[in-house]
């Protein structure tokens, strides 16, 4: 099964390295195939920029993201130039505090994450990234949620691992009460 | 030439460095090259270098085809590319010692950018440019080194541009040796050519000469002893001066001499002490220099 | 990083990096650089790497300096690389030229972006593909690789060494932003396994030596700065003893010794691969980023029930003249999707000779081929047919 993720938001963000990441943990954790590639703007910081990774059991054939069936977005723009590309029944995952307009819409499975503001809690925003990956390991099947915590843990700086690893865990945590709440719902 | 068949065959004092089978060469009767060209074999049969490990590297032009006559390992490039191609030649063989034979126009118009650069990362080489005030190659053209009103081809009523000081340039981009000669100064300019093949870092010789056949002969100095004996008349040596001071003026006296003899880490030195742990962090690091050897 | 040349074992980095262990594996030890996006990161890895292994990354004036110091390095004994985006390749021109004339083994990789100028400086091209071959004044033969992954940056890499040692000539790796950026899985083996080829060195006495005389297999050996042979090499057309000839006769020895070095080992230096080409009907040839179009498209038609195949050409220069000339004549048509507006096509056409349609599934740049665009072509060739 090959699986389509869009990540996007702006240069400065880590979009790039988050898309790494999930790559990453296919490749060297899970033994799949993933590919990664980017797009972006001439400016360093600020610009928007994307991220698409494919991970698939099979050799992947096509790098692109044709029709994504994961779409995690950290910005207004990104939200709104890319959200249609999600396919139907795909999952729209998105910081609560950067994408205000993002409406519910019934073909999608929706999550939310105020990811910018936890990693400011745990003393720099600049992890935004990592937690929002923890909170698609909860809400998401893509990679197994070890693998992802190790392809965070090997990626970043050496001296900034416990940091990391608690907004990784923070992210993940507040996707798994979230889906407990769903399910209360449900009963 | 018509000599007796009889004749002795008498080897040219520099018969070990020169590629004889290459002779005739194609350089003008009264050209100063062949003066300068034969300074530089005896200056690096004075270093006692091992010639196996002298390289000299040229681009095009007059000056260039030294690179041709002198028998070492020797490369002639493309134009105005020695510096760059003799910078890839030097740090892939530091052992080595690179000279770089170029001409006036070669090295600072269209090589200009190299000699700026070569000089400020300090590689070590030896620069050597025979400076004729013109393109000798192509005819006599206007060239970056041409003085304000000389007369050449591509500019027949006199140069509208003021030249280069090539002295003061190599000093402001940080040759640590710079000196400047004429075709006359023939035992000075090989003393001074091999303290500069000897020395570690990026030095500069200059060297005034006659180009009669292009320069002169457009220029009131048709004859090839008329720039000679302009040099002799004009030229004033001082040693260990500022360049800035006395630039090249060919109306008042010339100065010449050995104007820059300095120390200063040369890029092999400086790229192993960034690639220790002895570098601190910038701004606040101490520019320590590198142990000798 | 751990400083060894070979970093054996699984990665998921981007071809830029492949692009640069590739070199470290072949023993590559300069590297002439400048910044250019989208190549960058070859040249920030080796700036890296190279000091740990005893190896010299300079950083030039410009790209026609970098090119410059590649061949004095490789004179200096060294193997000695390059990379760089169009508009560095454009003045790498010129010594691109000296290479060649003066046999100098070296590897150039473009990561490609979209041109002419400075054009898009971020996003991908396959536009240079034409001036890989003929951008050089002159006439001349080039060896040009495609890598269409980051795996094969770093396969194809260690073979562009390999193929200019063994030559005696500047190889090209014709890479495009899309395979430079896209992180992939890298797989390098065991440093024992990697097989290198070394530049043959002159074993005669050096009054016996012509730098410039081919041996049976059209290639001279080299004697570098300090071996003791004291040559004399120049870009002016010269004889066997490296000697400046300025003549017709001598230009012509010279000019089909290089040429033919390349001509006469086509079938070692030619690499491609094919995929379903046995009932293939319509086959697609695709170099780059443009195969993981075809792929993707190959796979789309054949559930369609088209029969489709592949050529994947390694090595674009020299182009597989015979093995398209043959194929040509046993298929209903051939697909080239690239990113330009039709270069190897022109090749393809050529070789093809008439004997089937050929088809170009152009982009102008910017974005690699939809897979769909390769179909459309394809739909329309079918619709033709009947």
């Amino acid at each position: 099964m090959e699986k389509e993720i869009l990540i996007t938001g702006f240069g400065g963000q880590g979009i790039v390295l988050t898309g790494n990441i999930l790559g990453m943990a296919a490749t060297l954790y899970d033994n799949r195939h993933a590919t990664m590639t980017q797009s972006y703007g001439p400016e360093a910081r600020g610009g928007s920029c994307s991220s698409q990774v494919v991970i698939s059991d099979e050799p992947i054939l096509f790098p692109y993201v044709e029709r994504p069936q994961v779409m995690i977005c950290m910005s207004q723009a990104g939200f709104q130039k890319n959200c249609a590309m999600l396919a139907d029944g795909g999952i729209m995952i998105w910081d609560s505090d950067l994408v205000k307009s993002a409406e519910l819409r019934e073909q999608w499975d929706c999550y939310n994450i105020p990811a910018t503001r936890f990693a400011e809690e745990l003393g720099n925003k600049m992890m935004a990234n990592i937690v929002m990956l923890g909170f698609v390991s909860a809400v998401c099947e893509l990679v197994a949620p070890d693998s992802l915590k190790q392809a965070v843990l090997k990626t970043v700086p050496p001296k900034t691992r416990d940091k990391n690893s608690a907004a990784f865990d923070r992210g993940r945590e507040y996707g798994g009460e979230i889906l407990k709440g769903r399910a209360r719902q449900e009963h | 030439m018509n000599q007796p068949a009889t004749a002795p065959c008498l080897q040219h004092p520099q018969e070990e460095l020169l590629r004889s089978d290459r002779i005739p060469h194609i350089w003008c009767s009264g050209c100063g090259i062949g003066t300068v060209f034969s300074c530089v074999l005896a200056a690096v049969r004075k270093t006692g270098l091992p010639l196996d490990d002298v390289a000299m590297v040229s681009g095009i032009g007059c000056t260039g085809r030294m690179a041709g006559y002198i028998k070492v390992d020797s490369y002639h490039t493309t134009h105005g590319r020695a510096i760059p191609f003799a910078t890839g030649l030097k740090l892939a063989r530091p052992q080595g010692a690179v000279l770089v034979a170029s001409g006036d126009g070669d090295l600072i118009a269209i090589g200009g950018n190299h000699f700026i650069h070569a000089a400020r990362r300090n590689i070590d080489m030896t620069v050597i440019c025979v400076n004729n005030l013109n393109y000798g190659m192509t005819g006599g053209q206007q060239a970056p080194s041409t003085p304000f009103g000389a007369k050449t081809t591509t500019s027949p009523t006199g140069s509208p541009e003021e030249p280069f000081d090539f002295c003061q340039l190599a000093t402001a981009c940080g040759a640590v040796y710079v000196s400047r000669w004429t075709s006359i100064h023939i035992r000075r300019l090989t003393e001074s050519l091999t303290k500069a093949i000897l020395k570690p870092g990026f030095s500069f010789v200059e060297v005034l000469a006659a180009c009669p056949t292009a320069f002169g002969r457009r220029n009131r100095m048709r004859e090839a002893l008329d720039m000679v004996k302009f040099f002799h008349e004009r030229s004033v040596i001082k040693n260990n001066i500022d360049p800035r001071e006395f630039p090249l003026d060919f109306k008042g006296p010339l100065v010449v001499g050995e104007f820059i003899d300095r120390e200063r880490p040369t890029f092999t030195d400086s790229y192993a002490l960034v690639h220790s742990s002895q570098l601190g962090e910038w701004p606040d690091l101490e520019r320590q220099k590198p142990a000798a050897g | 990083m751990a400083s060894k040349a070979v970093l054996t074992g699984t990665h998921f980095m981007n071809g830029d990096e492949a692009c640069a262990e590739g070199a470290l594996a072949a023993g590559c030890r300069f590297f002439g650089g400048y910044p250019i996006t989208p190549a960058t990161e070859v040249a920030e890895r080796m700036s890296r790497r190279l000091p740990q292994l005893g190896g010299i990354y300079i950083q030039m004036e410009d790209e026609i300096a970098s090119m410059a110091s590649l061949l004095g390095a490789s004179w200096g004994g060294q193997k000695a690389m390059t990379s760089t985006s169009g508009p560095g390749f454009s003045l790498m021109m010129e010594n691109l030229g000296l290479g060649i004339i003066t046999e100098t083994p070296c590897v150039v990789c473009n990561v490609q972006r979209g041109g002419p100028s400075t054009g898009l400086p971020t996003l991908v091209g396959q536009a240079d593909m034409m001036q890989a071959r003929w951008g050089s004044h002159g006439h001349y033969e080039i060896i040009a690789l495609c890598p269409s992954s980051p795996q094969e940056m770093f396969d194809f890499t260690i073979r562009a060494f390999n193929l200019s040692e063994q030559f005696r000539t500047p190889v090209l790796i014709m890479a495009d932003e899309v395979v430079g950026h896209m992180n992939e899985r890298v797989v390098i083996p065991a440093e024992d396994t990697i097989e290198l080829v070394e530049r043959k060195r002159p074993t005669c006495a050096p009054e016996a030596f012509l730098p410039f005389r081919p041996e049976a297999d059209g290639v001279a050996p080299m004697a570098c700065f300090g071996d003791g042979y004291r040559v004399h090499i120049t870009g002016l057309t010269h004889a066997e003893n490296g000697y400046p000839a300025m003549e017709a006769g001598a230009h012509e020895r010279m000019l089909n010794a290089l040429v033919n070095k390349i001509k006469m080992n086509r079938d070692t230096i030619i690499s491609y691969d094919t995929e379903y080409l046995d009932d293939a009907e319509i086959v697609l040839v695709a170099y780059g980023i443009s195969v993981r179009s075809a792929r993707r498209a190959i796979r789309a038609g054949r559930e369609q029930g088209l029969k489709l195949g592949l050529v994947k050409l390694n090595t674009v220069w020299p182009f597989p003249e015979e093995f398209i000339r043959d194929l040509a004549g046993r298929v209903r048509a051939l697909v080239m999707p690239e990113i330009n507006l039709g270069q190897m096509v022109l090749e393809l056409e050529r070789c093809a000779g008439g004997r089937c349609p050929v088809r170009l599934v152009g982009h102008a740049g910017g974005a690699i081929i939809r897979p769909a665009a390769i179909l459309n072509v394809i739909n329309d060739l079918v619709k033709e047919a009947v």
